[in-house]
């Protein structure tokens, strides 16, 4: 089987002869259509700018980036931005405070040519809809959303534009611990119901625990190790890796049942 | 905007603003039906009532040919207005391309722009207008072209330094991700997050180029007699100080009172819009 979207000794390099930054180095990895591939790595990891290459933000310095096996050139086409979407940290700064929540979601339609004019707020607001927002929240301004409202905007405009593959750069982290679940619960559904694909980057292990099918660890731009979810956390194999898993805090049985009780009543 | 506009009225200072403002356009728009003597706007001459000091007839007394000073003042603020308004229509739009494009694109646009914004804001705007009536014709027309060439790099400057700070915003990249074109990212995205701010300059501008256009036409090179202005009407006035005191210190203050008005609307705008950002 082929993988949807794959990299082949990726390589990224920032600055010039004395201050040459490898920021991302000879990474080759396999993303298949359906799982959800947690990038792992602490801060300066080249996490993001994978992720801006796998955008088309800006080119690889070398090595290619294939979708559904055919390369992607350095510079996209429509086709190409199209089948793979983004879904940032900060939904502060994510959203223009300037542009009603609905305009922010229908630029992809209008961008794309996705339904016709006419239809298209009704598919903004459809997709307003599956992310568990009401529909008339597309004229409200994004400041009078809260933080987990408008990530959940920011993951209905990756939706308005059905694309295959959506990039999630630490989309929970500027969320508190318990939107941060509802947030997570909300992706995971989304991805099984419309068989979307995820590049999932955090630094957060237990976030990656909850929702990764597989982990890649990186370290200073390379990709230290690759491997299930599980087996990553249960046989770590490389020595980065375990003491990444070892500074995630130890959480007590109790402390637990606490937190699904409160994950549950707030959830009702 | 509605709700900047309560604020604008609630706050005494800036109500006084408005107020003021809205009385000089009134005057100005309505000038053949405020001004009791509309006809001396031109090249009148009573020897009647030359040279009178304030009277029932005369609110603010009449010239050394006899015109009425106030229905005078009334036309004055016309083409005050008028200079404003002409100057910030041709001289904005310039200035926020630039500054946009300059922003948004950086690299080699953005070097080219901005260094040649600095060179014209080097050259003070009214010494560059003194210049040009040197060597073209000292017509209103082109101390105001003078003032307009001046005056866009302010724009272009502030413009820049918006959209520079608004690129960096998560909203610009997630636009860039999904493949809007450049002018949906500048015009659509960036540019509303602009408009504060030139708002705000543009009224406390209006003011400014009132001033500009009245020391022009003090120096004898704007506006030409007969054609009421502000400027060459105290200038006019100040040779017959303090005796005819109402030639000078009436049109002085009706130019104080258009330029704090202005200012006092975009002091109050600079706050409220710069604390909504």
């Amino acid at each position: 089987m082929t993988a949807l979207l794959s990299t082949r000794n990726l390589h990224k390099t920032f600055g010039k002869k004395r201050s040459l930054v490898h920021a991302v180095n000879n990474v080759s990895l396999d993303v298949q259509a359906g799982e959800c591939l947690a990038i792992v790595g602490e801060s300066g990891s080249g996490k993001t700018t994978l992720a801006n290459m796998l955008l088309g933000v800006y080119p690889q310095t070398s090595g290619e980036i294939t979708l559904d096996g055919q390369q992607l050139p350095a510079r996209r086409t429509l086709v190409h931005r199209r089948a793979i979407q983004l879904v940032q940290q900060n939904p502060l700064s994510s959203l223009n405070p300037r542009r009603s929540v609905g305009a922010s979601v229908r630029l992809g339609l209008d961008v794309y040519g996705i339904g016709k004019p006419s239809e298209r707020w009704r598919i903004t607001e459809a997709a307003l809809e599956e992310v568990g927002l009401p529909a008339a929240f597309r004229k409200r301004s994004p400041s009078a959303l809260s933080g987990g409202q408008r990530q959940r905007v920011a993951i209905a405009r990756a939706l308005a534009c059905q694309s295959r593959v959506v990039v999630l750069d630490e989309p929970t982290s500027a969320l508190d611990v318990l939107v941060q679940a509802r947030v997570l619960r909300l992706l995971d559904r989304l991805r099984r119901d419309k068989g979307l694909t995820y590049v999932f980057i955090t630094h957060d292990l237990s976030v990656v625990r909850n929702i990764a099918d597989r982990v890649a660890v990186f370290n200073a731009g390379v990709m230290v190790e690759c491997s299930d979810t599980r087996r990553l956390f249960e046989a770590p194999q490389h020595s980065y890796t375990r003491s990444l898993i070892a500074a995630v805090p130890v959480v007590t049985e109790a402390e637990m049942q606490l937190r699904n009780t409160l994950a549950e009543e707030s959830s009702k | 905007m509605k709700r900047t506009l309560i604020i604008l009225l609630r706050n005494p200072l800036s109500l006084l603003g408005v107020l003021l403002v809205l009385m000089v356009i009134v005057l100005a728009v309505f000038a053949d039906f405020i001004a009791p003597f509309p006809d001396h706007k031109g090249a009148v001459v009573d020897f009647v009532y030359f040279n009178q000091a304030p009277s029932d007839r005369n609110l603010m007394g009449t010239d050394l040919v006899g015109r009425d000073l106030f229905s005078r003042i009334i036309y004055a603020y016309r083409i005050s207005l008028m200079l404003g308004v002409v100057v910030l229509v041709i001289s904005v739009p310039i200035g926020v391309l630039a500054g946009l494009f300059a922003g948004y694109r950086g690299g080699k646009t953005e070097f080219v722009l901005m260094r040649l914004t600095d060179v014209f804001l080097s050259i003070p705007p009214l010494v560059l207008a003194i210049a040009m009536m040197g060597v073209l014709e000292p017509t209103l027309l082109n101390a105001m072209l003078a003032v307009t060439a001046m005056w866009w790099p302010w724009y272009a400057r502030l413009v820049y330094n918006v959209a520079r700070s608004e690129r960096e915003e998560g909203y610009v990249l997630a636009a860039e991700v999904i493949g809007a074109s450049q002018w949906h990212i500048c015009f659509r995205e960036i540019l509303p997050n602009c408009l504060p701010a030139v708002i705000t300059k543009m009224t406390l501008d209006m003011g400014f180029v009132i001033i500009i256009a009245s020391s022009l036409s003090f120096l004898g090179l704007g506006v030409q007699p007969p054609t009421p202005d502000l400027g060459s009407m105290v200038a006019e006035g100040a040779r017959y100080l303090p005796d005819s005191w109402w030639l000078t210190v009436f049109p002085g203050l009706a130019i104080l009172v258009a330029v704090f008005g202005f200012n006092l609307i975009g002091d109050a705008l600079r706050e409220i819009l710069g604390a909504e950002q």
